[in-house]
């Protein structure tokens, strides 16, 4: 059985609580980068993350990009979304086609 | 025009002919795999795209509410209103095989039988905008975890369709035409060596006829 989380500054996330997902309120990189990894380790299938962490974090989720499990999701948070969400489906266009075909 | 580094002999030849065979059937094999992962991989985009302004229009929603019962209940409110869920999920997983892509496939299990038990406080002391979140949010959940689905398989065909790409432009463009070119040489070096034996053959045939004559001609000449 596999366990869905929420990282996030704690407006954003605390919202995902009630719905039955495991919050994990972090102000900084650096925190959601631990939490990152323990959850990784630890039976979490999907991660949600909000994208002003998801920015600081580009290694990290590169590299669970290329595993089956877990899926690092990044998500709006409280203050808005900076389109990086978008911007990594469009990566993955270009890794895969050469270019991204599919604008907005 | 680039060749192999080996000796120009028959066996060599043999053996490069039947590997040309199998290059150009595992290209053949391996076009038609990028083909497919393509088609399966634009239409898991678009759908990631359409997914992704979905979810995130719903949690810019959530978050609108949740903004102004932010603003109407004091930090130990909200704490206590929501740390204590009564609604727990987790998922089941099982593994699909798309052109030997293993991708995962999520099926929520909620712990209450209740999907809507979605409320883990009292109404009494809680702001209604904290209701529409928390709602708004659990709407939005299937559409989030179908996102993450996607997504992910999206990013493991991505590197599936990059590797088997370089291997087919590998074989198309280094590996054929070498083998091509190596065999073109070596039938020629082939072809060289026998009209080159032939001649010798004939140069020698004259020689011993030569020898043959001149040997008879002293014969005659000495019996005079």
């Amino acid at each position: 059985m596999y366990k869905i989380a929420a990282i996030g500054d704690k407006d954003s996330v605390y919202g995902f609580a009630s719905i039955g997902l495991s919050v994990f309120p972090e102000e900084d990189a650096a925190g959601a980068s631990r939490v990152l990894r323990h959850l990784a380790e630890n039976g979490y299938a999907v991660i949600y993350i909000t994208e002003q962490l998801a920015s600081q974090l580009g290694a990290e989720l590169q590299h669970y990009r290329e595993q089956t499990l877990p899926a690092v999701i990044p998500i709006p948070g409280i203050r808005g979304n900076n389109g990086m969400g978008m911007k990594n489906v469009s990566k993955t266009v270009e890794q895969a086609v050469g270019s991204d075909i599919l604008p907005d | 025009m680039s060749l192999l580094n080996v000796n120009p002999t028959r066996m060599e030849l043999t053996k490069l002919k039947r590997k040309l065979v199998t290059a150009r059937r595992g290209h053949k094999l391996l076009k038609d795999k990028r083909d497919e992962l393509m088609r399966i991989f634009l239409e898991l985009v678009r759908e990631n795209k359409k997914l992704r302004r979905e979810v995130e229009a719903g949690i810019r929603e959530a978050n609108l509410h949740m903004s102004v019962a932010r603003s109407v209940m004091s930090d130990k409110a909200l704490n206590v209103a929501l740390m204590l869920p009564s609604q727990s999920m987790s998922l089941e997983i099982s593994e699909k095989n798309v052109m030997s892509v293993i991708i995962p496939q999520f099926t929520p299990k909620l712990k209450t039988a209740d999907a809507h038990d979605i409320y883990s406080y009292g109404f009494a002391s809680t702001s209604g905008d904290l209701d529409f979140a928390v709602l708004s949010l659990s709407g939005i959940i299937p559409a989030m975890l179908r996102l993450a689905e996607v997504e992910k398989s999206c990013q493991l065909m991505a590197a599936e369709i990059e590797k088997t790409r370089r291997r087919v432009n590998a074989l198309e463009h280094v590996m054929i035409p070498q083998y091509e070119d190596t065999i073109k040489y070596i039938t020629m070096k082939l072809d060289e060596n026998e009209r080159s034996s032939t001649t010798r053959l004939m140069k020698i045939k004259d020689m011993m006829i030569k020898e043959v004559i001149e040997a008879k001609r002293a014969g005659e000449y000495g019996g005079v």
